[in-house]
């Protein structure tokens, strides 16, 4: 039996749901791999992970290592990360691929350390080169001012993590095969040195940025908290979360939950509406993969026209009534 | 209390441009600042001190210069700073940045507690605070937004994708801190001054003793292969004139592609 080499996915859950970026990892994961004449494999660390396997096979996972323990039901820093520094020494995979989500932020560079591999975080381009066998890992630096290929030549695993909605997701069926390997960890020596006490989810459909097909955002532009108002009478006509930039954040306009741009969330919907806000570069790192970007701004030079797919000249408190008008007259 | 807090002196990205012909950073006269998220694990240390007691240690890892952030950090009331400065540590990635740093809070002694910012804006990785926990081999969370001492454990509130989550974590412990968490106090004027006489130690290859294959570029398994420009996008296009007109064109578009 010839062994060959394995990309790994981290297949992130939390009670009972796999983290969306899973399936977009797996989805370009799937692209590296027949470049590279690689296995696909999925790493499921849970409290019983049978339950995952079809959906990560339908998104081209060949292979399913769960590693069940009651202990990984819920992310806990030491036992994911020693369950899986000790899957990766013994199996050693090429490729390892995380999402960049606060459960892989945290995973990743510890598993990192643990197994002596390089890591290169927030990678937004992923690409392999079969000649020196490299994965090569492209992602912003600078505040987006500047694009970094990053290599890891003399380390195996080589480790990147991925944002959410950098990457398509494509489902290949609902009825794909994959083969499950269980593989066990004993986590009896790990001392249990800390305890999550309470999870707390702030449920609101207007900050699922990730989930949104829509997004308006908001900056300084709109000029006061309340008039945030025709802000989310937009979005709530297309159905679409709200974004804001952290001028309005800072400014306590509206929670830190919707920032978008370098230090808020990456955003990548099929449409993004910009009022109000100049295009900081911090602000683009976070949204410019969008499908389409619409821009609305009173000043011709603000940069954010220079990504938008469709600029909008003039006042954003006149334009985005309008454009919510317009709309409810359409579906009417 | 005994804290440490690492920070780093980065460029002000809100400064930096890029020479599009050399796909260089422009990089003169961009002022160094610190960190602005170590500002806000610095300020958590401050706050733990007030409430506890204690002391308040800075420290950097960086080319001889990043003294200045050190100072900085004085002035705004942490209480003792240490360099970690050599050439030999020179062109380290995060691997080898954790496990330098590291080093250098072994040799202190009955940390509490060490903060680290969410991230550094120069290469956004958020991959120190975790590296330096592990090789320390002690707890750690991310995403910290407030801390409370409870006995022999800290009790913290983390930042999520949705919401919050609160832990209870054994001491010593780790934690890198969100902006949300606070803002920095203003330095002071007594403190200024005392800062800039500071004496400030700076421990090098000779004071920490590194394994030479862990240190350095040597010691950091990746490498940049290339660096360029971001791509620029074509086919875009304005629009100006009545809002309703405008919007009519939008719609027109978006539909057109799709979208709508
Ligand atoms: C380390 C660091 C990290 C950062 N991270 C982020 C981040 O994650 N996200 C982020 O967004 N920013 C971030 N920033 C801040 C960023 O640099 C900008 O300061 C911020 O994005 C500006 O927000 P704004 O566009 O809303 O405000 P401004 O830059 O003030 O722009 C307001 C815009 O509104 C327009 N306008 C005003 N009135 C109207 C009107 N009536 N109709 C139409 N247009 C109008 C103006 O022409 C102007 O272009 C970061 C900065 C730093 C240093
Ligand atoms: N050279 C350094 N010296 C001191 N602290 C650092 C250094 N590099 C990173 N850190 C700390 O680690 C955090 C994360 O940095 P990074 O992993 O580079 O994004 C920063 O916010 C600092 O607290």
């Amino acid at each position: 039996m010839s062994t060959t080499k394995e990309l790994w996915v981290f297949a992130e859950q939390r009670e009972g749901k796999l983290a969306g970026v899973v399936r977009e990892l797996l989805s370009e994961g799937q692209i590296l791999a027949e470049k590279a004449g690689f296995t696909l494999a999925a790493v499921l660390p849970s409290a019983d992970g049978a339950a995952f396997c079809q959906e990560l096979y339908n998104f081209g996972a060949k292979k399913v290592y769960t590693i069940d323990d009651p202990k990984l039901a819920d992310y806990q820093n030491d036992y994911y990360a020693r369950a899986v520094a000790q899957l990766i020494n013994e199996k050693r995979p090429e490729i390892v691929l995380y999402g960049a989500t606060t459960i892989g932020r945290s995973l990743a560079p510890t598993v990192a350390v643990m197994v002596d591999a390089g890591l290169t975080a927030d990678c937004t381009q992923l690409d392999f080169d079969v000649e020196a066998g490299n994965l090569l890992q492209t992602r912003p630096a600078f505040g987006g001012n500047i694009m970094a290929t990053i290599i890891c030549p003399n380390h195996r695993p080589q480790m990147a993590t991925v944002r959410s909605n950098v990457f398509k997701k494509t489902k290949l069926s609902d009825n794909e095969s994959g083969e499950q390997v269980p593989y066990s960890v004993d986590l009896s020596g790990v001392p249990e040195r800390m305890r999550r006490l309470e999870s707390v989810h702030e449920a609101d459909s207007t900050i699922d940025l990730n989930a949104a097909q829509f997004i308006v955002s908001g900056g300084r532009g709109v000029g006061k908290p309340e008039n945030f108002k025709i802000i989310y009478d937009l979005a709530s006509e297309l159905g679409a979360a709200v974004g804001a930039s952290r001028a309005t954040v800072d400014a306590g306009w509206i929670s830190h939950h919707h920032q978008v741009g370098q230090t808020g969330k990456t955003v990548c919907p099929v449409v993004y509406v910009a009022c109000g806000i100049s295009g900081a570069i911090q602000h683009l790192a976070g949204m410019q993969s969008s499908d389409v970007i619409v821009a609305v701004n009173k000043d011709p030079n603000a940069p954010i026209f220079d990504v938008a797919d469709f600029g909008l000249i003039g006042d954003l408190h006149q334009i985005v009534p309008e454009f919510q008008k317009q709309i409810a007259a359409a579906k009417a | 209390m005994n804290i440490v807090v690492c920070i780093k002196q980065v460029p002000d990205s809100d400064k930096v441009t890029i020479d599009r012909e050399t796909n260089r950073l422009n990089r003169a006269g961009v002022p160094s600042i610190i960190n602005p998220f170590d500002e806000n694990a610095l300020e958590m240390a401050l706050q733990l001190k007030d409430l506890h007691g204690g002391k308040v240690t800075v420290i950097s890892m960086g080319p001889p210069q990043a003294d200045e952030a050190l100072r900085t950090a004085l002035s705004h009331g942490a209480d003792e700073a240490i360099l970690i400065s050599d050439r030999k540590f020179g062109g380290a990635d995060t691997w080898a940045t954790s496990y330098t740093i590291s080093l250098a809070i072994k040799k202190l002694e009955g940390v509490d507690l060490i903060l680290f910012g969410k991230q550094a804006i120069d290469g956004d990785t958020a991959q120190v605070g975790p590296g330096v926990a592990h090789f320390l081999d002690i707890p750690m969370l991310t995403y910290a937004k407030s801390v409370e001492v409870t006995g022999n454990t800290f009790k913290v509130n983390k930042v999520t994708e949705d919401g919050y989550e609160v832990w209870d974590i054994d001491k010593p412990a780790a934690l890198t801190v969100v902006k949300e968490a606070n803002q920095l106090r203003m330095p002071s004027l007594k403190k200024k001054m005392a800062a800039k006489k500071a004496g400030i130690p700076t421990w090098g290859f000779d004071e920490l003793q590194p394994e030479e294959s862990k240190i350095g570029l040597a010691g950091s398994p990746t490498k940049v292969s290339k660096v360029f420009a971001p791509p620029i996008k074509l086919n875009k296009k304005t629009l100006s004139g009545e809002p309703a007109e405008m919007v009519a064109e939008l719609i027109k578009n978006l539909k057109e592609r799709n979208v709508l």
